[in-house]
């Protein structure tokens, strides 16, 4: 795969590293020249100095061949705007963002950017998964974040303990598709009793995703 | 009309004052408490401490209720950010973005943003007063407003040449055309 990585701070270069011991073609384009000229001199000349936001640079990069463009600044702005341009003006097919502000990745998704990553939100959901909380954890959202696969952790106070799956009046859109209970996954049947110490994985939608909730975990 | 101004630098601050004036309910958004500093005393606006590009320092403004953001900082990609989350979050209806990089600000023009390039009203300007005179480009170029101080200029000057052009035209002489303006 052809690969352009803009951004060559930690984050670019571990990624440009990695990318090239796996054998992809990789071209890096970045903003400061003695950090340029610092990884050009460990990994070959494969590094642009110059602003990756910018077309001309895009194209000496030859973006418009490019399989994935992957913005990696520490900049949520720059990252928005090289995908933007890498889209808009080469079709690349596919745009990868790193997010730094996890609100941003609405934004992003809804400009046509194919993939977000966040670290800081990846952090927050290992610590959330670390300390009980009474509220549905994201695992995972797909179609733009209209489908959400989420995790209810059901303690004593919930209400649906004791009820059958059947009886449960879950919001339209919503099911649940697996149960995790004693640290093994358990197909959900009708008639399975929930207990307190499940945890439940369920699909909905952002609209009916706070039914879901009070439904599950209670107010 | 509810404006929203992200960046009170001098354009920022000298748009929130002049809107302000007019009626208009300006916010203006920076991340340094200084900038504000460039309003007028007299501005009655609304001044927010933060990052016009973050979405909630925007929500704190008011981007909800707004009709107008303009992004006014320095940096063009940071512009185009707000503008567009401005744009696409919080639905505001005309979204202006101040854009440096003349290719980029036609690049997100098709994506739905106003975009404003000084680098263009700039040169667009000077080439106007270069070949067309000051009063041709609508007050973009100014004419001094005071006659500079008389002086003895360099003999051999250009200047020297016009003054004596100018000695021989009072004393009845004709001057060369076009010297004297």
């Amino acid at each position: 795969m052809y690969v352009v990585v803009i951004g060559g701070g930690n984050v670019g270069y571990y990624l440009t590293k990695e990318l090239l011991a796996a054998g992809h073609e990789v071209v890096m384009i970045e903003k400061d020249p003695a950090r340029a000229r610092t990884i050009a001199d460990e990994l070959g000349s494969i590094v642009i100095p110059n602003d990756g936001c910018e077309g001309r640079y895009q194209a000496e990069a030859g973006m418009a061949r490019a399989d994935v463009v992957a913005a990696v600044t520490g900049d949520d702005e720059d990252n928005l705007v090289a995908c933007q341009v890498a889209k808009m003006k080469f079709n690349v097919p596919r745009a990868i963002a790193r997010v730094n502000n996890p609100s941003n990745e609405a934004l992003f998704r809804r400009l046509a950017i194919d993939e977000t990553v966040s670290p800081t939100r990846s952090i927050l959901a290992l610590i959330e998964h670390e300390i009980p909380i009474h509220d549905l954890l994201h695992l995972a959202e797909l179609e733009g974040g209209e489908v959400q696969i989420v995790e209810a952790q059901l303690d004593a106070s919930s209400p649906v303990i004791g009820k059958v799956l059947r009886d449960l009046e879950l919001p339209d859109g919503s099911s649940v598709a697996v149960l995790v209970r004693d640290e093994h996954a358990i197909v959900v049947r009708p008639d399975t009793t929930l207990r307190a110490g499940d945890k439940l994985l369920a699909v909905t939608s952002a609209e009916h995703e706070a039914e879901l909730r009070s439904l599950l975990i209670g107010e | 009309m509810r404006v929203i101004i992200i960046g009170c630098g001098r354009v920022g601050a000298r748009t929130a004052a002049e809107l302000d004036q007019r009626g208009d309910h300006v916010t203006v958004i920076d991340v340094e408490q200084r900038a504000f500093g460039r309003l007028p005393s007299t501005f009655g606006g609304v001044t927010v401490r933060g990052s016009g590009s973050d979405e909630d320092i925007l929500r704190g403004a008011g981007a909800d209720l707004a009709d107008l953001l303009m992004a006014l900082t320095e940096g063009d990609n940071r512009n185009a950010l707000a503008a567009q989350l401005g744009k696409h979050i919080f639905g505001i209806p005309r979204v202006i973005a101040k854009i440096n990089d003349p290719l980029r600000a036609e690049a997100y023009r098709t994506l739905g943003l106003e975009t404003i390039c000084r680098t263009v009203i700039l040169a667009d300007a000077l080439v106007l007063a270069a070949h067309d005179g000051a009063a041709a480009t609508g007050g973009a170029v100014e004419p001094p407003t005071a006659e500079p101080r008389q002086g003895v200029p360099p003999a051999g000057t250009r200047a020297a040449a016009a003054a004596q052009a100018a000695l021989e035209e009072s004393a009845g002489e004709p001057a060369t055309e076009g010297e004297a303006s």
